[in-house]
């Protein structure tokens, strides 16, 4: 699939992170701009991170203009990928329900399928009767806490396999020539005048004047090495399957007022997630609790799963910006660039992120797309603030 | 055929004087209580239960417990109580019981699903990532019908009847399993006087105890069941000692949190369920110190043609022989690698099988062990393999050879029957949960498989988990194990002085581990199982290898090995072994893949526990609720809150109803409940400071029995919060927050002062449930206040606006607030919330001679929409200044600091072309704007995308006062716009005009302007 090469003495970049973004950047950077000598470096196994433990949701319905433009980016690259990598990332457009309890949440749902529909991006508006005709398995009964008044729907949205996408990406990469060079953890950052010289590694130093880092709950801990602060809080987020059953969700079932996410994969078990753990943390570990929270959401919305059960539960551990919006972005040294921040929500940007991020490392410019979300914008005020359209669940 | 065959003549935990009938695939089998449906299939001489998950190949029961991977059936057919995926190793038979062979049509013996099997060669692991492509859509084609192949048991088709629950406790020491380990730990720790939990997951304490021949082995002179019973009756003699069976430990999270999971009555009919108890319990354990005593799982051998039913685990052959007395074979081969398969093959042929052979891997067996079975007359193959298995839904027979010194096999071909084929690899520690608490697993080279080393949290591991796995040493280590615990939470213990082991058998060595056991065919044609529920082969797990899928978990995630229900509890050694092997490294360097929780698969509803229906989010109500229930009133959820949204008469449509209550709190006299805005009782000398840092505008010379309105910042300078404070005194302010927010806003206010302002003297506590408000807007509103209250002269000329004074209504004291956010003369009436329905009624009684209407949120909106009002949360999206919305007049530019301050000044916080609140009105004024709708600056929309926006509709309404709909909106530089014609797209219809206006559409009314 992949070689596993020993590291070289040096190459042109070398990007820190063999997980879905990491292994999309450095493809990009091979096949669009020609950089071939570069190398992926993993601390563990490619795709052992966020990518291998998201629920792999998949959607561009944003508020913003901005969020829309990437989020939509990575979705048109989604539905071609699997041809072009010759893998099949079982990319399922099978429509994502992002559900409104309350009045509040309906007005600012409608606000976002209105933006959407005007950016481009497919999005309508369902009302109860018709979320259960392309759900039946939801409760949409008015007497409950929360009851279902309507939901959005995206019917280009879904899920898709997230092992294959880092295998696919890692296959063409090695393939065009990179590196990827697992269980090779950065341990410094070497710069001089104020540009990056190459990275200390558990296996050597390797000599480098691009270093692009996209290491998702760990980007503060590289940014570090150079003295840059972001403003990232890691967090736990969890997840859990239940036992595989035969087909009861046919979509993506997403709630932000009784908070959890759901949807079915191919191999018929339940992939469920929700909110983040309060604490910050680098373990990828999380508490009971909010897996007791979730499961009764799940029961509110889904009455009959209740008596299923939960076969795995796990943990990662994402990288939260305050906007709720991630930083594509150089960084004040030169040749150091950053991408991470992405939150709860990473998976679905994975080939936009690394296609506009690896323009923005070849040419040290900022993509368009990538431009507004620069790290210069928490001095400036210019947030992309999705708080209000994405809150937590994505 | 006779009932139950295989039922021996005596033994067991099984109460022979009652029979109990159960159905399993469309047949009647009965069996006795104490059965597990597989103990009672077995003692009826059924072995099939199941079909491979890809390759449809018949499945049998292969463990006796939780290991168990792949004797899978649906339990139940009612739509609402069916269990799918349930191991029929747990659960146990009662009268009714019925079980369906799940994923499987049209039968379990007959199915058109077992097609797969001779396609075999064409469904290597991950051929789907290597399929189904091709142009664009394909996927999506293909999708459907591997979903619906997917899949094993079916969900219910209607919700759960049934009621769950969940409980916290505290203790010194939790035990991790009943076995002989766990019970001298609990002993231990509860005669030292420490709170014991003990929790076993089968439904009888004793562990392995309970599956050796009771003839056999005694301790203290006692038969092992007999001991068991003595201990259980002095746990269940002390209070400090809490004894859980039917409940597994699942989770163990930080902290020494671990979740049980206990099934209270899985094991009866559904009638026989008490109605006071829950089906299930999830036990919340915080606990000082955690023994595990989670026993071993026996590892299967891995050789050709290893999946047929009828080849069980050696282990689980003498457990169903000895706790069920069964016998699950008449015929039985044994296929051993270590000592302790010996030992099963003699038990199972005193206990009146024939046992046609032992095959061992290893050629030199322990002398003793060697005369035993000469003793026994049994035939042994030392030094060799099985090489191939026969029979279709039950093995018949297996073929042996002898193993070559090269690592093959050789020589000729000897055919034995069978009717059980009775392997044991070795046994492995059961480090689940020991792996979950984050401990340092080593491996074991004698042992060929990993055990706990460095513990991360409180605890230890005691007998067999720990690697320890004679008799003798399990009941000392486990003594010495509760002895520690006790004594590290604080209650000094010694080890209890464990009973003398008679007879115990010989523990198994040093199992001779071969990743795969040769069979002298060629690579192609092996069909050797690693996970028997995921069905993957060697063969899948070496093609993942070759194709550079070699970390343990590439490896695992491309073939599934260890993914099923069972989590390849019996399956993931092998797994890791194989992969050691093929890549040629020692398996430490390999590693394994990571346990997680749960321990075994948790019910959904145990999880949720009482947090469902009802109980699932407090619906919390204000004291005049009840009013509005029997008044009409539609309910909409705010926050926590229910509120009324409009009170409909009979026959009256909402949008009736909200015209009516808004006209009514223009024109005469309306009452909205107020109850639910978030109050916060602030005092101490810094008060005033405090204020003037929280919100943007001054507070140092509010003087009492005045309120001012004031807006709250996050630190990015975005509005987050709005309301009135009351100065009640210099030192003292009444702090009012939206409804939603005052959670949140106290949390914000505390942490500034707990974490910033530790400085500042600010006491806060909230007071949102402890003042009822009645607000009463309209002309007539002060007539109604000047009948209610006494000691208050509410003159709209003499009470100012923005004061508030104390009163009395019956000599009960209240509070009154001239305050408005409707735009009309209004007063706020807050008393005692105990008083809050009391008042209610008053109010509407005095109100009566003015025509008082209750109006609810809807009409509210409606009215301070009128005044151009601002709702945080509509208008606000937190991505808006006090400048967005117009309010500059609100921040104090000569105050000193306060929260957000600083982002105002930031480049983006201050360009003047950000969006800004106005009004719309609709050159059309009898249509309505869609609230969210967007701004654009085109009559046609363009048809290219994306369509520039200007900004959006925060909100709209059809307003009676000003005769025409009305609308605000955020929209870019709007402040510089008024008087602009602009658009407002729709979907599928042209955008409509408006002109900007200002937002105080009463005020334009007055002006003409509208």
């Amino acid at each position: 699939m992949w070689r596993n090469p020993e590291p070289k003495p040096g190459y042109d970049a070398v990007v820190i992170g063999g997980g879905g973004h990491g292994l999309a950047t450095a493809y990009y950077l091979a096949k669009e701009h020609g950089m071939t000598n570069i190398a992926v470096i993993e601390k563990g196994w490619i795709g052992g991170g966020n990518s291998g433990r998201n629920t792999t949701i998949i959607r561009s319905n944003y508020l913003f203009d901005e969020s829309a433009a990437i989020y939509n980016h990575a979705l048109q690259l989604w539905t071609t990928l699997g041809r072009e990598l010759n893998y099949n990332i079982m990319m399922s457009h099978r429509g994502v329900l992002n559900l409104a309890h309350d009045e509040g949440e309906g007005r600012g749902l409608k606000r976002r399928v209105e933006a959407n529909r005007l950016n481009g991006v497919d999005s309508e508006w369902l009302d109860a009767k018709q979320v259960k005709e392309f759900c039946p398995v939801i409760n949409i009964s008015q007497d409950i806490r929360y009851p279902v008044l309507g939901a959005t729907l995206q019917r280009s949205g879904g899920t898709n396999r997230h092992d294959a996408v880092v295998w696919g990406y890692a296959r063409a990469c090695s393939a065009m020539g990179v590196d990827i060079i697992q269980q090779c953890e950065v341990t410094g950052i070497k710069t001089a005048k104020g540009a990056v010289t190459g990275v200390e590694t558990t296996r050597g130093f390797i000599k480098t004047p691009k270093v692009a880092c996209v290491t998702a709950g760990h980007t503060s801990v590289i940014a570090s090495m150079l003295d840059i602060k972001l403003p990232i809080q890691s967090h736990p987020l969890q997840a859990l399957v239940s036992e595989p059953i035969k087909p009861l969700v046919p979509c993506v079932i997403m709630s932000n007022a009784v908070h959890v996410y759901c949807s079915q994969s191919d191999k018929g078990e339940l992939v469920i997630g929700a909110g983040i753990d309060a604490h910050t943390s680098y373990t990828q570990r999380g508490s009971m609790d909010i897996i007791e929270h979730q499961m009764a959401s799940l029961c509110e919305l889904l009455p009959p799963v209740a008596r299923l059960r939960m076969m795995r539960q796990w943990g990662g551990i994402v990288d939260t910006c305050p906007d709720a919006s991630p930083i594509i972005s150089k960084t004040p040294v030169k040749g150091f660039y950053i991408n991470g921040g992405w939150g709860t929500g990473g998976w679905k940007a994975t080939p936009g992120s690394g296609h506009v991020f690896a323009w923005t490392v070849a040419k040290d410019d900022p993509h368009p797309i990538a431009a507004p979300f620069a790290l210069d914008r928490f001095h400036s005020g210019a947030l992309v603030a999705e708080h209000g359209a994405a809150a937590v669940a994505h | 055929m006779t009932a139950q065959p295989n039922r021996r003549a005596s033994g067991g935990l099984i109460d022979r004087s009652k029979v109990v009938r159960f159905r399993f695939d469309g047949r009647d089998f009965s069996g006795h209580p104490g059965d597990t449906l597989a103990s009672a299939l077995l003692a009826n001489d059924e072995h099939m239960v199941a079909r491979g998950f890809k390759y449809h190949r018949p499945r049998g029961i292969f463990g006796a417990g939780s290991e168990d991977p792949t004797a899978l059936v649906q339990i139940g057919s009612d739509a609402a109580r069916t269990d799918p995926n349930t191991r029929v190793t747990e659960q146990e038979i009662y009268d009714g019981l019925e079980a369906l062979a799940q994923n499987v049509w049209p039968s379990l013996k007959f199915d058109v699903g077992a097609v797969n099997d001779l396609f075999s060669a064409f469904l290597p692991a991950g051929f789907y990532y290597k399929t189904f492509m091709g142009p664009l859509g394909n996927w999506m084609a293909f999708e459907p019908f591997i979903r619906k192949a997917a899949g094993l048991g079916k969900a219910p088709g209607a919700p759960d009847p049934d009621r769950y629950e969940s409980i916290n406790r505290h203790c010194d020491v939790l035990v991790a399993g009943g076995g002989p380990a766990g019970l001298m730990a609990a002993l231990t720790a509860a005669k030292a006087g420490a709170r014991v939990i003990l929790a076993e997951e089968t439904a009888a304490l004793g562990g392995r105890l309970l599956s050796v021949d009771p003839d056999k082995v005694n301790l203290g002179d006692m038969a092992p069941t007999a001991w068991v019973e003595s201990i259980a009756a002095e746990l269940a003699g002390m209070d400090n000692v809490t004894v859980l069976t039917r409940t597994a430990a699942f989770g163990y999270y930080a902290q020494n949190f671990v979740g049980l999971w206990e099934r209270v009555s899985d094991h009866l009919a559904p009638n026989d369920q008490p109605a006071n108890l829950p089906r299930q319990r999830v036990w919340r354990v915080r606990a000082r110190e955690v023994v595990l005593a989670t026993g071993a799982v026996e590892r299967p051998l891995v050789f050709h043609e290893n999946d047929r039913p009828g080849i069980m685990l050696a282990g689980a052959a003498r457990t169903f022989t000895h706790r069920y007395g069964v016998l699950p074979g008449k015929r039985v081969l044994v296929f051993a690698n270590n000592d302790s398969a010996w030992e099963a093959a003699f038990d199972l042929q005193s206990s009146g099988a024939r046992v046609a052979g032992i095959v061992d891997l290893r050629r030199d067996i322990d002398g003793g062990l060697l005369s035993t079975a000469a003793e026994h007359g049994i035939s042994i193959h030392p030094g060799a393999a099985i090489v191939g298995t026969s029979g279709a839904q039950r093995v018949s027979g297996a073929t042996v050879r002898r193993m070559s010194d090269s690592g093959g096999v050789e020589g000729p071909v000897t055919a034995i029957e069978c009717d059980l084929l009775a392997v044991s690899g070795g046994w492995m520690p059961n480090i689940a949960l020991f792996s979950q608490s984050r401990g340092k697993l080593v491996y074991d080279e004698d042992l060929s498989a990993f055990r706990p080393g460095q513990s991360w949290q409180k605890e230890r591991s005691a007998g067999s988990a720990a690697a320890t796995f004679d008799l003798d040493g399990c009941l000392k280590e486990g003594a010495r194990a509760g002895a520690d615990a006790a004594s590290k939470a604080g209650i000094p213990a010694k080890a209890e002085r464990p009973p003398k082991v008679e007879g115990a058998e010989r523990p198994q060595g040093t199992p001779r581990v071969i990743p795969e056991i040769p069979s002298g065919r060629p690579r192609h044609k092996v069909r050797a199982w690693i996970d028997l529920q995921d069905d993957v082969t060697t063969k899948d797990l070496k093609l993942a290898v070759n194709e550079g899928y070699d970390s343990i978990e590439h490896a695992k995630r491309y073939t599934t090995s260890g993914m099923g229900t069972d989590q390849g509890k019996v399956a993931n050694m092998n797994a890791f072994a194989l992969v050691a092997d093929a890549l040629k490294k020692p398996i430490w360097q390999v590693g394994t893949t990571t346990y997680r929780q749960p321990w075994k698969p948790v019910t959904f509803a145990a999880m949720a526990g009482q947090h469902v229906g009802d109980h699932f989010h407090p619906r919390r109500v204000t004291p005049m609720h009840d009013w509005h229930k029997s008044n009409g009133a539609v309910f909409e959820p705010v926050g926590d809150w229910l509120r009324a949204r409009a009170y409909q008469r009979p026959g009256e449509s909402f949008e009736a109803a909200v015209r009516r209550e808004s006209l009514a709190a223009r024109e005469s006299v309306a009452a909205l409940d107020a109850s639910t805005l978030g109050k916060i009782d602030i005092r101490g000398k810094d008060a005033r400071t405090f204020l003037n840092r929280v919100y943007t505008n001054a507070w140092s010379k509010l003087a009492p029995g005045k309120a001012r309105y004031g807006l709250m910042l996050g630190e990015d300078g975005m509005v987050m919060d709005d309301g009135v404070t009351a100065c009640l005194a210099d030192d003292h302010f009444h702090m009012t927050t939206t409804t939603g927010g005052a959670a949140r806003v106290l949390t914000h206010l505390e942490d500034y002062i707990q974490t910033e302002w530790t400085d500042l003297e600010v006491y806060m506590t909230t007071v949102t449930e402890e003042w009822a408000v009645a607000s009463l807007s309209g002309p007539d509103s002060w007539r109604v206040v000047a009948e209610l209250c006494d000691g208050i002269d509410p003159d709209p000329e003499k009470f100012e606006f923005m004061s508030h004074t104390t009163a009395t209504i019956d000599g009960v004291p209240v509070r009154v607030f001239r305050i408005s956010f409707t735009g009309a003369l209004a007063y706020e009436i807050n008393i005692a919330a105990d008083y809050g329905a009391w008042l209610w009624d008053k109010v509407m009684e005095a109100g009566q001679p003015y025509g008082i209407q209750p109006y609810g949120t809807e009409a509210m909106h409606l009215l301070r929409a009128e005044k151009g009002f601002v709702i945080v949360g509509q208008e606000t999206d937190g991505t808006v200044t006090p400048a967005d919305l117009r309010m500059d007049w609100i921040v104090s530019k000569a105050k000193g600091d306060f929260i957000g301050k600083r982002s105002l000044s930031r480049s983006d916080t201050v360009r003047t072309d950000r969006k800004q609140l106005v009004g719309l009105l609709t050159e059309d004024p009898t249509l309505m704007l869609e609230e969210g709708a967007h701004v654009i600056a085109t009559a046609t929309e363009p048809a290219e995308k994306p369509v520039p926006m200007l900004g959006h509709v925060t909100s709209s309404y059809d307003s009676p006062t000003i005769g025409r709909s009305i609308a605000m909106a955020m929209v870019e530089s709007g402040g510089a716009r008024m008087g602009e014609r602009l658009w407002v797209s729709r979907k599928g219809g042209t955008p409509i005009p408006v002109k900007v206006t200002e937002t105080d559409f009463l005020k334009m009314r007055e002006d003409g302007d509208v």
